[in-house]
């Protein structure tokens, strides 16, 4: 099997980095080999975070070369954009409909791209963009910091993963309190990517 | 034993080869990316591992544990081998008793680091062997080999990682059990071997290059170093994470991969060379092996299409590799980063950050901070303020923009003084968190007090070290392990040192943080401002979130100033993002406004209802 590569990326404190971890479990879990890295910068938390995901047969490197992620799974906008430049001809782009502004474009120094500059920029790589309305799925379970999961669960639709491994994987990972609430986010990203119309 | 097979970073995979090599002694001090080998080990609890004050400290506990029989391990950043490097070329002369074992973490493209060095010329200076993994599985593996050759050879080994094998994971099968020596401590008598004065030292340097010698000739059999051979018109040598990229470029070529990077395994590479048509050195950072192989009277290149520094990935590997006619095909078309116009995101102070109150007040004292976007002249900079290493130095931003210098673990203090003894008239602070000041600032503390400096030393107190991902230290009396021990008091010893002038100020009261530096500016002698304040990641419950009255608010933007990420703009408005506030903790914006427009949410929300 060809390697697939996925870039997740988001805002520093979004769950950006336990959610690549996930992928990279339920892919062991289902006897791929697996490789993961994450550039976070120097920061706690609020700088741009990248998590390199790499699924297949044999991997070598950890990085994913520029031009060859197979998905994009971003947890903002302005990120997605960002990184948009990795992306293989017809890669697919789950996108969370949600803008974090840096702090530049608060202070009036720098502008935060329009939604058309957004998806424009993307479109010179791929027409595949899921938008998907991350933000408010999670407000309605009751609990925005299951945004990691619920952008899981999308992704798992384009993965060669069993349902089951994911949320195993995901119960592993989480205290028994949040479980229940995190696995149904999970259900609500996959249910969101069926609906879509792309 | 049952193999287990998980996902492991390269950090967690040497901390458990380790474990499992027998490893009864370890010590660190934090630094990206080698904290979480001491981390992991500390989780163990048949084994003693600490937080040491600095990597001198820990280096030196490490060799005392060796000395004393015990197989040892201590861990730091490239940078930390700096500060711990006088002891570590010492206990390479006087050899261990029991196997000793030095992590190098090295940062290749600085992810967080103050600057990028290689530190496998550290194996060549000390003379003593290093390792090199190229994922986690190797991290595993290669611990093993490590203690048994420090043993073996009477030697401290280095093993040197960098941050793309330290902070990546990969598969790692588990099939060790841990071997423990259940021997207790045992200290042999031996003043030739342990005390380094010059008579007994000089009789040791000869063995230094015989034990050389003898590592060269065990790397040419080591199962450390192996041949992969491929068709022979390509012949690769490559180590660490330069393999992973290299393999991927050349899938068809011969490589010799070394584990083993010094001393080299000459026989092999003459060998390895004589076999393929072209010999090339595929390698980060410096050309070490490259210079190595070359002063073996062997033709190779590598450097000359190889970047020298940064951190080295497949796509550029190739790219150089084409434009040296390594490559015949035709790669893919590169891929222009058309996203390189949209607005950065740079780490931030976190909001309810207790730095952020102390670098706003000296932002303005300063004049550095000024709304661009309002029209308003940027002014001249006053006041000299030399910075340290931690989460404060992100205060060299915009809009706080009030750090002036930066080099390393507690020089903040040094340059102030320096600053003063040019001749720089003005007072000159210095800013050091806590965890730097104990690192490394005490010495220049005790220096600026002997030699009568005038300076202001700001200790930023946040009870943790805080950049590296929250850490204990002496300051914090909570060991690595998780014990209660003894807290050292900042201001008991600044005042042993002989500081007079010691004020502790509240990190979150704006008017008392501007008071005291106002009065550490008018008082003609040394002076120290502890600024205490909890971490915001430690505070326990976030209590009435700040929000903006928009009847009050008059968009004057000074509440932009501070740089707090939870106070944001929303189609020309300042709110507060309530999910990010700490609230109570905090309300050093609400202190700040002019306007009296920011208060906690429920007054306000309650105002506007009314």
């Amino acid at each position: 099997m060809k390697n697939i590569n996925v870039l997740v990326t988001g805002v520093g404190g979004q769950g950006v980095i336990l959610a690549s971890d996930v992928i990279g479990e339920a892919a062991l879990t289902a006897g791929y080999d697996v490789k993961k890295t994450d550039t976070l910068g120097m920061a706690q938390r609020g700088g741009s975070v990248i998590s390199h995901v790499r699924i297949g047969t044999k991997v070598w490197s950890p990085l994913i070369k520029e031009g060859e992620v197979d998905i994009l799974l971003a947890f903002e906008k302005l990120e997605a954009a960002r990184w948009s430049y990795f992306l293989r001809p017809e890669a697919i782009a789950i996108i969370n409909n949600h803008a974090l502004p840096p702090l530049s474009v608060n202070l009036g120094n720098e502008r935060y791209p329009g939604d058309r500059e957004i998806t424009n920029i993307l479109e010179q790589r791929s027409g595949r963009i899921y938008f998907v309305d991350g933000i408010n799925r999670a407000k309605e379970l009751g609990n925005i910091r299951t945004l990691n999961m619920f952008m899981l669960g999308c992704v798992s639709s384009f993965l060669p993963l069993k349902v089951n491994t994911w949320k195993d994987c995901i119960s592993l990972r989480l205290p028994p309190g949040i479980r229940q609430i995190n696995i149904a986010a999970f259900d609500a990203g996959r249910k969101e990517i069926k609906n879509a119309h792309i | 034993m049952a193999k287990i097979i998980k996902l492991l970073s390269g950090n967690e995979a040497l901390a458990l080869g380790a474990y499992h090599a027998g490893v009864r002694v370890a010590a660190a001090y934090p630094g990206t990316p080698s904290t979480e080998i001491l981390e992991s080990l500390a989780r163990f609890d048949d084994i003693y591992a600490e937080w040491s004050t600095n990597e001198k400290v820990a280096m030196e506990l490490v060799i005392g544990a060796a000395y004393a029989g015990v197989r040892s391990l201590v861990s730091m950043k490239h940078v930390g081998l700096n500060v711990a490097s006088d002891p570590f070329m010492a206990a390479s002369t006087t050899g261990v008793n029991a196997g000793m074992v030095i992590i190098s973490a090295d940062d290749p493209g600085l992810h967080s680091s103050q600057g990028e060095q290689d530190n496998r010329h550290y194996a060549k200076i000390a003379k003593v062997p290093m390792l090199e993994p190229s994922d986690s599985q190797e991290a595993y593996d290669l611990m093993a080999y490590a203690f048994d050759i420090s043993e073996k050879f009477d030697t401290p080994v280095l093993v040197r990682t960098t941050t793309r094998i330290s902070h990546s994971k990969s598969v790692v099968n588990i099939n060790r059990d841990r071997i423990s020596s259940e021997l207790p401590a045992n200290f042999k008598y031996d003043v030739k071997k342990y005390v380094m004065l010059p008579a007994y030292a000089r009789l040791r340097r000869p063995l230094l290059e015989e034990r050389l010698v003898k590592l060269a000739a065990y790397a040419e059999t080591s199962s450390l170093n192996r041949v992969e051979w491929g068709e022979l018109h390509l012949g690769v040598v490559t180590s660490g994470v330069a393999y992973q990229y290299a393999k991927e470029v050349f899938p068809n070529a011969s490589f010799l991969k070394l584990g083993m990077t010094y001393p080299l395994p000459e026989k092999l590479i003459h060998h390895f060379a004589a076999q393929v048509d072209k010999l090339v050195v595929i390698e980060e950072l410096d050309p070490f092996l490259q210079e190595n192989i070359q002063a073996m009277g062997i033709k190779v290149t590598g450097k000359e299409f190889i970047p020298r520094w940064g951190e080295l990935n497949t796509g550029i590997i190739e790219k150089e590799s084409h434009t040296a006619d390594l490559l015949m095909e035709t790669i893919s078309q590169p891929t222009i980063n058309i996203a390189s116009e949209l607005p950065g995101r740079p780490p931030l102070l976190c909001p309810g950050c207790p730095h952020t109150g102390i670098f706003f007040v000296l932002s303005s004292m300063g004049q550095r901070s000024t709304l661009h976007s309002r029209g308003k002249v940027k002014k001249k900079p006053k006041l000299i303020i030399t910075g340290d290493i931690g989460c404060y130095t992100l205060a060299t931003y915009p809009p706080l923009s009030a750090m002036d210098t930066t080099a390393c673990m507690g020089a903040s203090i040094g340059q102030a003084l320096g600053m003063e003894k040019a001749g720089i008239r003005d007072k000159v602070i210095a800013v050091i968190g806590d965890s730097t000041f104990l690192h490394s600032g005490i010495t220049p503390l005790v220096n600026a007090v002997y030699n009568e400096g005038k300076i202001t030393v700001i200790i930023l107190d946040n009870g943790t070290t805080a950049m590296t991902g929250h850490q204990d230290h002496p300051g914090t009396g909570i060991s690595a392990q998780g014990k209660q021990t003894r807290a050292v008091k900042l201001e008991q010893l600044v005042q042993g040192i002989g500081v007079r002038d010691i004020k502790v100020v509240d990190a979150f009261d704006i008017k008392a943080l501007r008071t005291s530096v106002r009065g550490a500016l008018d008082n003609p002698e040394l002076s120290v401002i502890i600024v205490r304040g909890a971490c915001a990641v430690h505070v326990p419950r976030r209590i009435e979130p700040r929000a903006v009255d928009s009847e009050k608010c008059n968009q004057c933007g000074v509440c932009l100033l501070i740089g707090c990420p939870a106070i944001q703009m929303e189609n020309g408005r300042v709110y507060i993002d309530t999910t990010m506030c700490i609230g109570n903790a905090c309300t050093i914006c609400q202190q700040i406004c002019p306007q009296q427009a920011i208060g906690p949410q429920s007054e306000i929300e309650a105002a506007e209802a009314s």
